[in-house]
C-alpha cells in the first residue's frame, strides 16, 4: 500500500465528487474531507479499490463528495455495513466516517465490536461534541454543563465518553486525534491508518462553528501529545486519562490479530459438486 | 362416513414422551432413522419442557407409506417412559378413545389429563428390561418395541444404533442393541401390527430439517455471506449455514446484534456477494430500519424469519405464523419488497433458493417466513428436484462515455449495478432519496421517480406459477399461508375422498400480491375458508386489503401453539358457518 514513486503524482482532487457538500461555511468536516482526499492521493490509492462509508449525520455526508465507491447508510451502523463489506470483500480498502452521535451514541455497540473485532479499517470520527444535523442537541462527547441545548436546558449532567479510552479498553490496535484545523497533519496520521494492519480509530476534532461557536478557539488550545506513540497499552491508558482530551497525534499502535474471515475471490462460481455433496448428507 | 377422520390411513402417529435425561428425543430420532432406512416417508416434531436443558421432552412422529406434511388429528400411541410433568404436554399430544398408551407400571399412575381420553393402556416394563443389562436405558427399549411393531428391519437397526452411539464407546453402544432387541422381541401385548407397509420400490427420499432446507436453499441460490445473531429457532440453521459457506468459499459472521447482522449483509451485497441473515421476530423487528436502507439503496438482501410465538419474547420454542403482519407493513415509509412463505420442508429449499434469485435479479430485499414447526421439525420427503431458476443475476453496467448512473430509470425498474473494484462506475448508494446518478435530491420528481421504479420492478416482473400452489376444484376454497398448508392439504383429500370438492390455494409470494392469479384461482368459487395460526387473522386481513374476493369468507384462525389438524378444517368445512 505504499505510494508508488514512479507514478505521475495524483492529485487530491482526482478524489473529489462534483457534489457540493451541504455544510455551514467553515465547519470543520470540509478540512477531513480535505484530509481523506490527501490520504488517498499519497498512497495513490485506485479510486475503485477504495469504499468509504458512513451513516447520518452532517459528517456522514462526506462519502458523496468523494468519487471512490460510497455507501451513505443509517444512523449509527456504518461500521456494520463496513464490517460486512471487509468481510466479503477483504481485497478493498475500506474507511469509515461519521459523527460522535453516530458512532458513540446510537452506534455505540458496533464501535467497541468493531474494536474488538480488529478488522482491517479505518475509523474517522468526526468529532463536534454536538448533534449538527438535528440542529444542536448534546452528544456522548459533549461537557456536562454544556445547556446550549433546549433538549437538556441544565446540560446533560453526565461526564462526556473519551473516545481514544474506549476504543483502547476495546481493543483498537490503532488509535489516534487529530484536528481538522490541522488537515495536513490529519491527512499524514489517516495514511498511517490506512496503512496500519487492524482497525484504527481517528477521533478527528471538527468543530461546529454553527451550534459550538465556542469551539473555534480550538486552534488555540490544540497541541500535539509531547510522548511518542507506545504500543503499551497501559502508557496509552495512561496518557489518555491524563489529558484534556485536546492532545494530538497516535496515541497506541500495536499488531494484534486482525479478523478476517476466509473469502474466495470471486465466490460467485457455485461449486456445483460441493452443493451436491450437502445435499448427498441428506440423503444418508 | 365421518370425513374428518382419515379413512384408508396409511400411517402411524406415535408421540414418546419423558422427563429429561430418559432419551425420548433421541429415541425418536433413531425411530425416524430407521423409519427412513426401511423405505417409510414421516415428519418428527420435538416438544421440549420450559427448562433450558434436562427438562421433560417429547418426540412426535407420523410415519407413513406416502410423503407427510402435517401431524394428524390423533396419535395412535403413546409410549411413555415416565410421566414427569408430562401433562404440560397433553394439549399437544391430543389422544382419541381409539389410541393406546404404553406405560412403565414402575412409573406410577397416568396423569389424570392423559387418562381423560379414554385412550386403551397397555403396560410394558421398561425400567425392569432396561435392567436386565448393565447400563441399559428404557428409552432403547422402547424404540425396540415400536420398530417390532412397525416391522423395521432389526440388522439395518443394530447398524443405527452403533452409529448413533460411535462416540460413546463400544460399552454404551452394545448395551443399547441389547435393549433395543430386548423391546424388538417382546412386543406389545394387545397391539396389533401396525397398518403401514414402506413404499414398495423407495423413491430417493431425504431426511432433513425445514431449517437445514432453508440453508441449502439459499446456499443453491447463490448466497456467500450471511451474518446473524443467535436467536431460537433459527439458530440451528445458522449452525448448518457456518461450515458450509466456509467450504464454498464464503463466510457467516455471528454480529454483535441484529441491528448489525442486517447492515453486514447489506455491506456484502454492495460488495456484489449475495448475503443473507436468519432470524425471529424480536431480531426481524430490530433489522427492519435496515431493510428499508436495503430497500431505497436497491442492494439485494434476504432475511430468513422463522416465526415464533409472540409478541415480545412470547413463546420462543412453539410456532405461530404472526410475523405477518410486521414482514407485510413493518416498514417506514413506501417500501416495495418481497414476501415469500415456505410452504413445507421441501418448499423450504425452492422458496429460499428462489428469495435470493429474486432478490438479486430485481436488486430487491425478500423476507422469507418459515416458522418454528417447519423449521424444527425433521421430514422424509422425496428428494426434491435441482431446479435451475431461469432467473437473470445482477444487472452489469456498461461503459460507455456517458457518466455512470447508480439509479438510472429502465424499462423494467432494474438498474445496472457496479460492485467495488468495477473501475469507471464509482458511486454512493444511498438511503436518502436520491436522483438517478445517486445525488441525495428532496425533490418530488425525483422521489416519484424513484417510487415508481422500486415498486414497478417487482410489479412488473413474472413470478409465472410460483406465487402459489394451487390445486383441486369445487366451489369451496381454501386458502392458507406457509406452513399451514400441510394440514389444508390433507384435508382437501380427505375431503375429496369423502366426494367433497375443494380447492386449495397454499400462499407462497405474499408481496407484491398477485391479483390477477387470484381472480383466476377463485373463478366460481362460491365460499372460501381462509387458515391461519395467528388470534388476530392477520392473514384474513391481508386477502381483504390486497385482493377482490367476492365469495364469503370464513376463518380458521387458531394461535399458537397447537397447530391446525386437518380435521379441524375437515370439520370447518363440512359444517359451514360464517365466522361469529
Ligand atoms: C434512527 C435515527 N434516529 C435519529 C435520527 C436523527 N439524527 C440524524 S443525524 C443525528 C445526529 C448526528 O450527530 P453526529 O453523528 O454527531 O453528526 P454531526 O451532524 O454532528 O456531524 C440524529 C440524531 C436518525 N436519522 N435516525
Ligand atoms: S451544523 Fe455544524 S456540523 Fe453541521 S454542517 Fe453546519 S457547521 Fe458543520
Ligand atoms: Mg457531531
Amino acid at each position: 500500500m505504499s505510494p508508488d514513486k514512479t507514478a505521475i503524482r495524483i492529485k487530491p482532487r482526482q478524489y473529489k465528487s462534483d457534489i457540493k457538500p451541504v455544510w455551514c461555511p467553515g465547519c470543520g468536516h470540509f478540512a477531513v474531507l480535505n484530509a481523506i482526499t490527501k490520504a488517498l492521493a499519497h498512497l495513490a490509492l485506485a479510486n475503485k479499490d477504495v469504499a468509504l462509508l458512513s451513516g447520518i449525520g452532517c459528517s456522514s455526508r462526506v462519502p458523496a463528495y468523494t468519487s471512490v465507491y460510497g455507501f451513505h447508510g443509517i444512523h449509527g451502523r456504518a461500521l456494520a455495513l463496513a464490517s460486512g463489506l471487509k468481510a466479503a470483500r477483504p481485497e478493498l480498502t475500506v474507511l469509515v466516517a461519521g459523527g460522535d452521535g453516530d458512532g458513540l451514541s446510537i452506534g455505540g455497540n458496533h464501535f467497541i465490536h468493531a474494536c474488538r473485532r480488529n478488522m482491517d479499517m479505518t475509523y474517522i470520527i468526526m468529532d463536534n461534541e454536538v448533534y449538527g444535523m438535528t440542529k444542536g442537541q448534546a452528544s456522548p462527547t459533549t461537557a456536562p454543563d454544556w445547556t446550549m441545548s433546549k433538549l437538556t436546558p441544565h446540560g446533560t449532567g453526565q461526564r462526556p465518553f473519551q473516545p481514544a479510552a474506549l476504543a483502547l479498553a476495546a481493543g483498537a490496535s490503532f488509535i489516534a486525534r487529530g484536528f481538522s484545523g490541522d488537515p495536513n497533519g490529519l491527512a499524514q496520521m489517516l495514511v498511517k491508518a490506512i496503512q496500519h494492519r487492524g482497525f484504527s480509530v481517528i477521533q478527528a476534532l471538527s468543530p461546529c462553528p454553527t451550534y459550538r461557536p465556542e469551539h473555534m478557539d480550538w486552534k488555540h488550545q490544540i497541541r500535539e501529545f509531547t510522548e511518542p506513540c507506545t504500543d503499551d497499552p497501559i502508557t496509552a491508558a495512561q496518557r489518555i486519562q491524563a489529558d484534556d482530551g485536546q492532545s494530538t497525534g497516535i496515541v497506541f499502535q500495536r499488531e494484534l490479530p486482525v479478523w478476517q474471515p476466509y473469502h474466495q475471490k470471486s465466490p460467485l462460481r457455485a461449486p456445483t459438486a460441493v452443493l451436491k455433496s450437502f445435499e448427498q448428507e441428506f440423503a444418508l | 362416513m365421518n370425513p374428518a377422520t382419515n379413512t384408508n390411513k396409511q400411517d402411524i402417529s406415535v408421540a414418546l414422551v419423558g422427563s429429561g435425561g430418559a432419551g425420548v428425543v433421541a429415541a425418536g430420532e433413531l425411530l425416524l432413522t430407521l423409519a427412513f432406512e426401511s423405505g417409510y416417508y414421516g415428519l418428527m416434531r420435538k416438544a421440549y419442557g420450559p427448562q433450558i436443558r434436562g427438562g421433560e421432552s417429547a418426540a412426535l412422529l407420523r410415519l407413513g407409506s406416502y410423503p407427510i406434511y402435517c401431524m394428524d388429528d390423533n396419535f395412535d400411541l403413546l409410549l411413555a417412559l415416565d410421566w414427569q410433568n408430562t401433562e404440560r404436554f397433553a394439549a399437544e399430544i391430543p389422544l382419541a378413545d381409539t389410541s393406546l398408551i404404553i406405560a412403565d407400571p414402575a412409573a406410577g399412575a397416568i396423569p389424570p389429563v392423559i387418562a381423560a381420553s379414554g385412550a386403551a393402556v397397555e403396560s410394558a416394563e421398561l425400567a425392569a428390561m432396561a435392567g436386565e443389562t448393565p447400563g441399559g436405558r428404557g428409552n432403547m427399549v422402547a424404540l425396540g418395541l415400536l420398530s417390532g411393531w412397525l416391522g423395521l428391519d432389526a440388522t439395518k437397526a443394530r447398524r443405527c444404533i452403533s452409529a448413533a452411539f460411535s462416540d460413546k464407546g463400544s460399552e454404551v453402544a452394545a448395551s443399547s442393541i441389547a435393549c433395543f432387541e430386548r423391546g424388538f422381541v417382546t412386543g406389545i401385548k394387545g397391539l396389533a401390527a401396525a397398518n403401514i407397509t414402506p413404499t414398495s420400490s423407495p423413491e430417493p427420499r431425504w431426511h432433513l430439517s425445514g431449517n437445514e432446507a432453508c440453508g441449502l436453499g439459499v446456499l443453491r441460490g447463490g448466497v456467500r455471506f450471511a451474518a446473524a445473531y443467535p436467536i431460537t429457532p433459527a439458530s440451528d440453521m445458522l449452525e448448518w449455514l457456518a461450515p458450509r459457506l466456509e467450504q464454498l468459499g464464503g463466510s457467516l459472521l455471528q454480529a454483535e446484534d441484529e441491528l448489525a447482522s442486517i447492515n453486514m449483509i447489506i455491506g456484502a451485497s454492495f460488495g456484489g456477494v449475495p448475503a443473507m441473515t436468519a432470524t425471529s421476530g424480536p431480531g426481524l423487528a430490530l433489522m427492519l430500519e435496515g431493510f428499508g436502507l436495503a430497500i431505497a439503496s436497491e442492494t439485494p438482501v434476504v432475511i430468513i424469519n422463522v416465526m415464533r410465538g409472540g409478541p415480545s419474547t412470547g413463546i420462543p420454542t412453539k410456532s405461530e405464523q404472526t410475523d405477518l403482519n410486521i414482514a407485510l407493513y413493518g416498514m417506514h415509509g413506501d417500501a416495495p419488497h418481497l414476501v415469500l412463505a415456505a410452504l413445507d420442508t421441501s418448499d423450504c429449499i425452492f422458496t429460499s433458493q428462489w428469495a435470493v434469485r429474486l432478490a438479486e435479479a430485481l436488486q430487491a430485499s425478500a423476507i422469507v417466513l418459515s416458522d418454528q414447526g417447519l423449521a424444527q421439525s425433521r421430514a422424509l420427503i422425496p428428494a426434491p428436484a435441482s431446479p435451475e431458476l431461469a432467473l437473470a443475476v445482477r444487472k452489469k453496467p456498461e461503459i460507455t462515455d456517458a457518466p455512470y448512473q447508480r439509479y438510472a430509470i429502465t424499462e423494467d425498474g432494474v438498474s445496472p449495478m457496479a460492485v467495488p473494484g468495477d473501475a469507471q462506475t464509482m458511486y454512493t448508494a444511498d438511503g436518502l432519496e436520491h436522483s438517478p446518478s445517486g445525488k441525495p435530491s428532496s425533490a418530488f420528481a425525483d422521489h416519484s421517480a424513484q417510487l415508481d421504479k422500486r415498486q414497478g420492478k417487482l410489479q412488473q416482473f413474472d413470478y409465472g406459477e410460483h406465487w402459489a400452489e394451487t390445486g383441486g376444484d369445487g366451489d369451496t376454497a381454501i386458502i392458507c399461508w406457509g406452513s399451514s398448508t400441510g394440514a389444508a392439504r390433507e384435508a382437501r383429500q380427505r375431503l375429496q375422498q369423502a366426494g367433497i370438492p375443494v380447492r386449495l390455494i397454499a400462499m407462497r409470494l405474499l408481496l407484491p400480491a398477485r391479483s390477477a392469479q387470484m381472480d383466476e384461482a377463485l373463478r366460481g368459487v362460491k365460499r372460501v375458508l381462509v387458515v391461519e395460526q395467528s388470534h388476530s387473522r392477520q392473514f384474513l386481513h391481508y386477502l381483504r386489503a390486497h385482493f377482490d374476493i367476492d365469495a364469503p369468507m370464513a376463518c380458521l384462525a387458531k394461535p399458537g401453539p397447537l397447530s391446525i389438524s386437518p380435521g379441524e378444517i375437515v370439520e370447518r368445512i363440512s359444517n359451514w358457518r360464517q365466522d361469529p
